[in-house]
């Protein structure tokens, strides 16, 4: 295949990848930014809407197409009521004091990830994508899937941007991310709204998870990576913005997808985490975050 | 006085346990009590001077791999072997502190977390040398220390021991030292301490550079004693475990560390036997601290009885 294609095919798998990163990295910076919890654990809720995705493709018989939208609907629920209860029994007593919850987050990343491994098992398991369909490109074939899901995850920006600007919730939610105890003594039930922010943005990891498992397979490890990248994301588009996450996310997904095309995955890594650090330290507004 | 006594009276019991102890007991605690010196590093980062940081696994891997691949490349026997893993260790702290210790609180945190993770993916990326995630078990020839044999028990049980018997001391004074008292001013105050006329960056950053000797010293000793060096220990479970042992024995104690390890061993030991999912344990154990017992257990007990624990 010539130079060309070759590029092409790089960027296009490249868009998947920040397709699904937009979503989860979403999730990781609505919570820092509303509620100031560093989610250590995020990528496990990633991991657990691939595994229910899984769990509901393996119950729901018929045609995969009507088990995937079923999953679509129940795995993110169900994570997103599951870090509804975490908040309330582990964050909350914790006064959601920074340190201590980025404790807290990790203990419980592990008990996920080992109770996941106790109940699910460690293999890996596929899921059938919803349609087979290949576009017929000049120089190679394309998965359909694939375009699908960075059209999906495209809708599902828009609605969670129009969500957080037009409704009275979104308003709500963004009045206590700017200073919590106005927003208290505006008679805003902050503990609710945190318990929502932090469902939410699991409920978005959840279903990223469930996007990309027709793509990939689900694997009681498979929170790791996306942890990783979404914290690199976070981080370079400024800690707590939407926007700035959502460019990070274009970035890092394309330059990831060329890189690990071109180069070993491995030396992308390192110099992604190095960068990351660099960014806190010497920017730690984000790269295109504005002036604090 | 007292403090002096009961941890002389710890080392006293230490050395006796190995006359009590089946051999298979005894190699545990030869573990536990190295695993002690590199919590014991974590605390004095942590427990004293508040650095609450996600990146040691990066310290005790720099001075595994400078013990373990001086011994494997140069034959470097095991006394000069473990300096250099001490001096790798300390210094590897003092380079990732002169950057991160210029952000604080939570970006602290995530940037020595990254700066962990680039030091275990650079460890994978030089497999060739490193032997990647398999790791190399270290050539019989040097595990020797004055012409002891550290991979047979007794010498092996003593030379943990006298690791951590300094170690343990060391940290003692250091704590009971006027500098351990700015350490403290750092964890209580930053912003007063800088009005006292301290410079809060020097001391933090050789009290990073402190726990990075230690780190250090427990990584190279690891690979000394038991022969063995792997990424595994540069993952991020490894800057997890020493924070687990001291949140559990009491941050800010220095006989906390040696305690969670013992406790939280003992703990993964008999779970184990149970389950493959032994790490459930892990999480579950650092949850219920954080929620219920912040201080750890020493931390209660100097809070509600002996004062005078150091």
């Amino acid at each position: 295949m010539a130079f060309g294609p070759f590029l092409l095919l790089a960027l296009m798998e490249g868009l998947v990848t920040s397709a699904v990163l937009a979503l989860a990295a979403a999730g990781l910076s609505l919570v820092f930014g509303v509620m100031r919890v560093v989610n250590v654990a995020h990528g496990e809720f990633y991991m657990l809407g691939a595994v229910l995705a899984w769990a509901v493709s393996a119950v729901v018989p018929g045609p995969p197409a009507v088990a995937f939208v079923l999953a679509l609907i129940i795995a993110p629920f169900l994570v997103a009521a599951f870090a509804a209860a975490a908040d309330g029994l582990i964050l909350k007593r914790l006064n959601y004091d920074p340190e201590a919850t980025i404790v807290a987050t990790i203990g419980l990343l592990y008990m996920i990830q080992q109770a996941t491994l106790s109940l699910y098992g460690p293999n890996a398991n596929p899921v059938q994508a919803p349609f087979e369909w290949r576009i017929q490109l000049p120089w190679f074939g394309y998965s359909g899937y694939k375009l699908f899901v960075v059209v999906a995850a495209c809708l599902v920006l828009v609605a969670l941007w129009s969500f957080l600007s037009r409704t009275k919730a979104g308003l709500i939610m963004r009045a206590t991310q700017i200073d919590r105890t106005t927003a208290r003594a505006f008679g805003i039930n902050v503990d609710r709204v945190y318990m929502g922010t932090f469902a939410l943005g699991a409920g978005l990891a959840a279903l990223a998870g469930v996007l990309i498992v027709p793509i990939q397979q689900a694997h009681y490890l498979m929170g790791g990576d996306p942890l990783l990248l979404s914290f690199i994301v976070v981080i370079i588009g400024g800690l707590g913005s939407l926007r700035g996450t959502l460019v990070a996310a274009l970035f890092i997904g394309l330059s990831d997808g060329v890189i690990s095309m071109f180069f070993t995955p491995t030396l992308a890594k390192i110099l992604a985490t190095l960068l990351v650090a660099m960014v806190l330290v010497f920017r730690p507004q984000g790269l295109f975050g504005a002036k604090a | 006085m007292k403090a002096w006594t009961l941890h002389l009276a710890l080392i006293a019991g230490l050395f006796a346990a190995q006359f009590l102890l089946s051999p298979y007991h005894a190699t545990n605690l030869a573990r536990i009590m190295v695993l002690a010196v590199f919590a014991m590093g974590y605390n004095l980062a942590f427990g004293y001077t508040g650095l609450l940081s996600l990146g040691h696994a990066l310290f005790f891997a720099a001075g595994m791999y400078a013990a373990g691949l001086s011994a494997q490349f140069w034959g470097l026997s095991a006394g000069p072997a473990l300096i250099l893993g001490i001096f790798g260790g300390g210094a590897m702290a003092a380079a990732v502190g002169l950057l991160a210790l210029r952000t604080a609180g939570v970006s602290f945190m995530i940037v020595t977390l990254m700066f962990a993770q680039a030091g275990y993916l650079t460890i994978l990326y030089f497999g060739a040398t490193t032997g990647g995630d398999e790791g190399f078990t270290l050539p019989a020839a040097t595990r020797t220390f004055l012409g002891f044999d550290l991979s047979t028990d007794t010498p092996r049980f003593l030379a943990a021991l006298t690791i951590f018997a300094a170690g343990l001391l060391v940290s003692l004074v250091v704590v009971r030292s006027p500098f351990g008292r700015t350490m403290v001013a750092m964890r209580e105050n930053e912003e007063r301490s800088r009005m006292l006329g301290m410079n809060p960056f020097t001391v933090k950053l050789a009290a990073l550079a402190i726990s990075g000797l230690y780190s250090g010293a427990a990584g190279a000793a690891y690979a000394l004693l038991f022969g063995y060096v792997g990424a595994s220990f540069a993952t991020i479970q490894y800057s997890i475990l020493p924070m687990l042992y001291v949140l559990l024995g009491g941050a800010g104690t220095t006989l906390g560390p040696f305690l969670g390890a013992v406790l939280m061993f003992a703990l993964i030991e008999a779970a184990s036997n149970l389950t493959s999912a032994y790490l459930f344990l892990v999480g579950a154990a650092l949850v219920a601290l954080v929620l219920f017992a912040p201080k750890g257990i020493l931390g209660t007990v100097r809070e509600r009885v002996a004062r005078w624990l150091p």
